[in-house]
């Protein structure tokens, strides 16, 4: 550890805000990434399965006539 | 295995979405290792810089990010080439996921430097070279993803966006040597590969961490993007249903 104190290592002696500002903002947008691609996955998945369902609903209805 | 077969598998959605789906626990990791430990290992464990006392700090997610802003959107314009001369759909595909990915790294570089820049320069912002070309990059990529939009129709948008990517791709090198090229307020490359780099092997270790690691993150986001696209364009195929429902019907 190249600090001395927790405090130090926050305030980096006088850069804390700077530095903290830049992680924080980088971890956010990294995940609101992968956030959305996440939640896009999702909805993919609900439409295929609406899908196979309304074809499996059409085939099911055929077949008894 | 001939050239053209290996194209061929390359180019099938669904042997890229099959091969894709073994990479993505081995990328999420790695790259989510490497990103998190350089940081903790560049914030907590690098002594100060002697000029710029923490600020430097920053560069653990400045200079990743901007290099793989930089990398992604050559990656871009080379899917947007394949898909321009051998009609490649997977091409069209990795080249739509790019852009916001490319654009949330290039906002990353931009905020990064300019909250970088204020204590080690005075100022947020300069119009020189070097900041200008990579605001032009941010702008690019927003451009691709405005396109993309525009058109109604999947493979007139694509060959417009490949156009555009192709062309734009003339502002890397432009970003690359504009610190170079014309007297700027930012530093030159601290990391040659050719010569001796001039930044100290403490700093450099952790910064070489999480540069692998952004990379390794850009692929893993850009294979969840790609496999989206995929599962979008290909739900009337069987193998999209079979996939997501399950082999049992």
């Amino acid at each position: 550890m190249y600090f001395d104190t927790v405090g130090d290592f926050l305030s980096m002696g006088g850069h804390g805000p700077y530095v903290w500002f830049c992680y924080g903002v980088s971890a956010l947008v990294l995940s609101i990434l992968v956030g959305v691609a996440r939640s896009r996955r999702k909805q993919a998945e609900q439409q295929i399965r609406a899908i196979v369902r309304r074809k499996k609903a059409s085939s099911s209805s055929t077949t008894q006539h | 295995m001939s050239i053209s077969s290996t194209f061929h598998k390359w180019g099938s959605p669904r042997w890229f979405y099959q091969f894709s789906g073994k990479l993505l626990p081995w990328l999420a990791g790695l790259s989510l290792l490497l990103l998190v430990g350089g940081v903790i290992w560049g914030l907590a464990f690098v002594p100060a810089d002697y000029k710029q006392g923490n600020s430097f700090r920053i560069i653990y997610i400045h200079v990743p990010a901007s290099a793989v802003a930089m990398g992604a959107y050559m990656t871009m314009a080379i899917a947007g080439a394949i898909h321009l001369i051998w009609r490649m759909k997977l091409a069209a595909m990795v080249m739509k996921a790019i852009a916001p990915i490319g654009a949330s790294l290039t906002f990353l570089a931009l905020l990064t430097g300019a909250v970088w820049g204020k204590p080690t320069w005075g100022t947020w912002w300069v119009w020189d070279a070097r900041i200008t070309s990579v605001l032009i990059l941010f702008f690019l990529y927003l451009g691709i993803i405005a396109l993309h939009q525009a058109f109604e129709n999947r493979d007139a948008a694509a060959k417009a966006c490949a156009v555009l990517a192709i062309v734009g791709a003339v502002n890397i090198p432009i970003i690359y040597w504009s610190v170079e090229w014309w007297y700027s307020l930012h530093q030159p490359a601290s990391i040659s590969f050719t010569g001796q780099s001039t930044i100290h092997p403490t700093m450099l270790r952790p910064l070489m961490a999480t540069l692998s690691g952004m990379y390794l993150f850009f692929t893993w986001v850009l294979l969840l993007f790609v496999r989206v696209e995929i599962l979008d364009r290909e739900r009337n195929t069987r193998w999209v249903q079979d996939q997501i429902c399950g082999e049992s019907r």
